[in-house]
């Protein structure tokens, strides 16, 4: 089905089953423990050796001699894996640097050894007896030093609207700052996992992956073997934010170990590699240039953008809001890259709009300070209905003022009080607002359904659940199109021999996955009414019957002994080109701040969320309380400290990396807005998972700047940034 | 990891006999610490023994009204003990304050004395640590220094002890109990117990090889009002940037030791004479010679503020 016009009435819209509030189906699996999570497919792949991997422990330059002599005697060891066992080895299109270094080394704790042993506990040992020699090579490790040496990435484009210049220098009120957002690490609960068995020449891979056909195709291109012969398996996924989009060290070392070792052999990245092995959200400096009439119109927006990724690698382009948040003629959007020695980047949870609201939020709030506004009304002033910079593209959506205005009321934002003024004993506090953006994406998703004689409607699709609620959300959207109670649904997800998905980011993953069901629905609804002989335009199908005029029949009985299989897909057609599609929120944050020790405590947040039908608001508001919470740690606590000297984040654990506690988060709220979005597909819905941690960080800076009157422009924003400015202890 | 044999010992004497006979063993209480540094293989000892059986999860009055807290009391009952909470309210809190709830049931009172430092480079067994591995160097000064010591540091080691416990037990002038591998017992004052790094970083208390602790004693209660106030960046389940434990007095003389600043917890007596005079008289002693770096001086102003509205909170 190919979705290219805007979505009129369809069966989704009785709301009998999507948009209702549901638990989700796999909860009971789940706390339980009966769901197997990767490294625990025991009984898919019995007799699974253990393989520990080795880490590189310098940034740059090559192995000069690598030992594995004690290694290889030790107790248990069956074999190991290095790039001088394994043959040609290629790399994976979305990897920047290999998934098996050696003997050149690019970035510290790259994989460079497998030791697969009996236990895990012989494996790990032996691991620790490889003697490496490195020759070290010079690095760059620190953006602020090699800024100047960035340069345009091929994808990326700069957006010169007007003439920004000249519109800032003339503009009455300017401002013109820099903020920093530091590396961010992905820090889900559980660690990359695979178990890889071998039959001949074919690959199973029990793995922990977010994205199937992306990570089917890797792992085929990598180890030089067709596609076809690559199965992978995915039902479970302990969080991912984008940190198992690709795939990495664990699934490929599997393979190879269990190649090697002629059985099957099961990979878990310890902790520690999550930090410097996996990819991370890279750091940005962003300088930021608004003008704007004394009345509080913007004339002029500049929003400049570097970070830097190993050779290869892509930029975090942090202005991707900026182009489409608020009005302004005059239009200055640039991004830039530069080349260094550090662990790979890439996507994490908003990638681009998390560190670029943290940075932009806060430029508008000091805006409205200088222009004597209320920082919403400000916002309220600027805002935009069409895309600035090509007017003749509407929104499909846009409810940003009242996501504001609602929540303003809400939250008592006319509480607040004047920088630095409110006390609360030993605290002040203050609040915050930001603006909450994240583009809708959508992708090509297929779907399978079977209808058995008993009326149970069974979906497959390759799509993924990170924890998000996929299985609830297609489990819906089956039953409200087959007119069946949930119970009567069946979900099997995450197996790359079902049909290819959308899979799970870039908050696309529900939107689409569903839409794709919907397709799938549509094909077998005909199915099921030409078999009765009914017109598929005048079939309903309710209480687990199909029905059409007087005629009505039991669907396990319509679809027969054998029953019936449909299969279709869903994909987008220019909707996206004509509409901006975009999703919108405001995040109102009060904050303690300790007047002796600057420590800073969050005391409530609310988030008021415009985005498309809310297929289900249970999972979506986990999702959107999950996503504030990040927030929060990224803008109180999260920061991956460089060693600019050997080049890799010191911090890797966590102790080290420190994310919120319950103790951080007293308080949530979410609201979501009436929404139907009919540009976005038949679902007409759209993702809420990444919006909600869009603009977080900055909501919770302007509410430190509220409590104390001291901005800090560099995350985290941590109390020793604040100290020398609070006010004297009698 | 490295493997290990594994034995429990029935009496103080027999598992401090015990340790002396092999090299590098080690006693395993709680196993919070220890055993996550074996894992790391920064630690590997050959032999463990387990030291939980031997009854030593008592506390009791002293004779001179002071109590006798068991080397293997759990933080978690430590904290609960009513005389603790009545009498060594610094302490309770400082337990309070430490780790986890879960973690706190585990861990114990010679646990938590001896658990190492949490400098990341110590963690990280491709980085040089002269802790870890004496001679090789420093990689804390000049790398990521935020958490480190600000006083009583050295060229070869600018680490922190992490124990919440230890700081209030120093301020209030606990005593650790031993007894050596030859069946001697011995008291330490924490004074003395915990070491400055110097040029022997991984040298880091006053017990010999295979020496056991058998219990921490306290003298009798001081009164006052009992503070401890840990900093941190997020609000629960971190260590330390700093701590401040202090007791004061109505007529505000006290004692006061900090945590977080130092390879120890850090006191020092004489400075103690200038609390009346408020935080600022104080901490010209209390922190003299200190040498922090660019990324962790924050620390000396965040403890002279925090002093400061402890002084204040004690004469209100
Ligand atoms: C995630 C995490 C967070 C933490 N947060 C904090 C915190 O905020 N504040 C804080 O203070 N602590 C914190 N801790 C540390 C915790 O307090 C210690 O791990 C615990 O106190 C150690 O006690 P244990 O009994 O488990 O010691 P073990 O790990 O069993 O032993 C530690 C050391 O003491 C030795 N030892 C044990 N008993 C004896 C004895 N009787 N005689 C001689 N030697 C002995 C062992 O051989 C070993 O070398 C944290 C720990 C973790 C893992
Ligand atoms: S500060 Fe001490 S523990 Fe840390 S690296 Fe240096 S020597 Fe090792």
């Amino acid at each position: 089905m190919k979705f290219d016009t805007p979505a009129t009435t369809n069966p989704i819209d009785q709301l009998k089953v999507v948009g209702k509030p549901t638990d989700r189906i796999d909860g009971p699996l789940k706390t339980t423990g009966m769901a197997p999570y990767a490294y625990e497919q025991h009984e898919a792949a019995p007799n699974a050796a253990y393989g520990y991997v080795v880490g590189a422990t310098i940034a740059k330059g090559t192995i000069a001699a690598l030992d594995l002599s004690k290694a290889e005697s030790a107790p248990g060891v069956i074999t190991i894996v290095t790039a001088d066992t394994v043959g040609k080895l290629d790399k994976g299109n979305f990897n920047t640097a290999k998934l098996l270094g050696g003997p050149d080394i690019q970035h510290y704790h790259q994989a460079i050894a497998l030791v697969v042993a009996e236990t895990f506990e012989q494996a790990r040992s032996a691991a620790g007896m490889i003697k490496v020699r490195y020759t070290k090579a010079r690095g760059e490790h620190d953006l602020e030093a090699i800024r100047t040496t960035a340069t345009r990435h091929k994808d990326s484009k700069d957006s010169l609207v007007g003439d920004f210049v000249g519109a800032f220098s003339a503009a009455p009120v300017q401002l013109d700052v820099t903020y920093r957002t530091p590396d961010h690490a992905h820090a889900m609960m559980e660690p990359h996992a695979s178990i890889a068995s071998w039959e001949g020449d074919k690959l199973t891979l029990w793995t922990s992956n977010q994205m199937i056909d992306w990570g089917r195709g890797d792992v085929a291109k990598t180890l030089g073997v067709p596609k076809d012969n690559v199965r992978l398996i995915s039902p479970y996924i302990g969080g991912g934010f984008g940190g198992k989009l690709f795939v990495r060290a664990d699934a490929i070392l599997a393979a190879l170990g269990a190649r090697q070792a002629k059985r099957p052999v099961k990979v878990a990245l310890p902790r520690s590699f999550m930090f410097n092995n996996t990819p991370h959200r890279p750091a940005t400096i962003q300088r930021i240039r608004i003008g704007a009439s004394k009345d509080g119109k913007i004339s002029a927006i500049g929003h400049e953008n570097w970070s830097g990724d190993l050779a290869g690698g892509g930029p975090e382009d942090a202005t991707q809001q900026t182009k489409f948040l608020y009005a302004g003629a005059n239009r200055l959007i640039t991004t830039r890259l530069a080349v260094l020695d550090l662990p790979e980047g890439n996507a994490m949870r908003a990638p681009g709009e998390a560190p670029g609201l943290m940075a932009l939020e806060i430029a508008i709030d000091e805006m409205a300070e200088k222009l004597g506004l209320d920082p919403i009304e400000f916002r309220v002033i600027n805002d935009t209905q069409v895309d600035p910079e090509n007017p003749a593209r509407p929104f499909s959506q846009r409810q940003l003022i009242k996501c504001l205005q609602s929540g303003a009321d809400r939250f008592g934002w006319d509480k607040r009080g004047e920088p630095g003024k409110t006390r609360d004993g030993r605290w002040l506090t203050g609040m915050g607002v930001a603006a909450a953006f994240r583009n809708n994406l959508t992708m090509k998703s297929a779907a399978r359904v079977k209808l058995d004689n008993k009326g149970v409607v069974t979906v497959e699709t390759d799509m993924t659940d990170i924890g998000t609620g996929t299985y609830t959300i297609i489990a819906q959207t089956a039953a409200e199109m087959m007119g069946v109670v949930l119970d009567k649904v069946v979900v099997k997800l995450g197996d790359s021999s079902f049909p290819v998905s959308a899979g799970s980011g870039g908050q696309w993953g529900a939107n689409s996955s569903t839409a794709g069901v919907y397709a799938a629905c549509v094909k077998l609804r005909e199915m099921v009414a030409k078999s009765q002989k009914f017109d598929p335009a005048k079939t309903s199908f309710a209480d687990g019957k199909v029905t059409s005029g007087r005629k009505s029949i039991d669907l396990g009985k319509a679809a027969g002994v054998s029953g019936m299989v449909a299969e279709d897909f869903i994909e987008f057609g220019d909707l996206g080109k004509t509409h901006q599609q975009s999703t919108f929120g405001a995040h109102f944050v009060e904050v303690g701040v300790n007047v002796v020790t600057a420590e800073i405590r969050i005391r409530r947040m609310l988030a008021v969320c415009a985005a498309g039908r809310i297929l289900n608001p249970k999972s979506a508001r986990s999702q959107v309380i999950g996503a504030m919470t990040m927030g929060a740690g990224a803008a109180l606590m999260e920061d991956l400290v460089i060693d600019k000297r050997h080049g890799f984040f010191v911090n890797h654990d966590l102790a080290g990396y420190e994310v919120p506690v319950h103790a951080d988060i007293p308080h949530q709220e979410v609201i979501f807005l009436d929404e139907t979005d009919p540009m976005s597909s038949p679902m007409k819905a759209k993702g809420v998972g990444e919006l909600g941690i869009c603009g977080v960080g900055a909501a919770i800076a302007n509410a430190v700047y509220n409590a104390t009157a001291v901005r800090v422009r560099h995350y985290p924003i941590t109390l020793d940034k604040l100290l020398k400015d609070m006010p004297q202890i009698a | 990891m490295k493997s290990f044999t594994y034995e429990r010992a029935t009496s103080p004497a027999e598992a401090a006999a015990k340790a002396a006979r092999t090299p590098g063993a080690r006693f395993i209480a709680g196993g919070t610490n220890l055993l996550d540094l074996m894992k790391l293989e920064i630690e590997t000892p050959p032999h463990l023994i387990d030291v939980n059986g031997l009854g030593l999860d008592k506390i009791e009055a002293t004779d001179d009204g002071g109590l006798r807290i068991g080397a293997l009391v759990r933080n978690t009952d430590l904290a609960a003990d009513d005389r603790v909470r009545r009498d060594y309210g610094v302490l309770s809190r400082a337990l309070l304050a430490g780790a986890s709830g879960q973690l706190r049931n585990k861990a114990t009172t010679a646990g938590n004395l001896l658990q190492r430092t949490r400098c990341p480079y110590f963690y990280d067994t491709g980085q040089a640590c002269n802790k870890r591995t004496p001679g090789s160097g420093c990689s804390a000064i000049g790398g990521f220094s935020r958490q480190h010591a600000v006083v009583g540091a050295s060229t070869a080691c600018i680490a922190t002890h992490p124990s919440d416990m230890a700081v209030a037990m120093r301020v209030l002038d606990a005593q650790v109990e031993t007894v050596k591998p030859d069946g001697k017992t011995r008291r330490i004052k924490i004074a003395d117990f915990h070491k400055l790094p110097g040029s022997t970083p991984h040298i880091e208390t006053a017990l010999q090889a295979g020496e056991f602790i058998t219990a921490v004693t306290l003298p009798k209660p001081i009164g006052g009002i009992h503070v401890y106030h840990k900093i941190r960046d997020r609000a629960s389940y971190a260590f330390a940037l700093v701590s401040v434990a202090a007791v004061i007095q109505p007529d505000g003389t006290g004692r006061v030791a900090l945590g977080g600043v130092a390879h120890k917890p850090w006191r020092v007596e004489k400075a103690e004479t200038d609390l009346p005079k408020g935080a600022k008289a104080v901490m010209a002693k209390l922190m003299a010679d200190a040498t922090p770096t660019p990324e962790n001086e924050f620390k000396i102003t965040l403890v002279e503020r925090t002093l400061s509205a402890a002084l204040m909170d004690a004469r209100a």
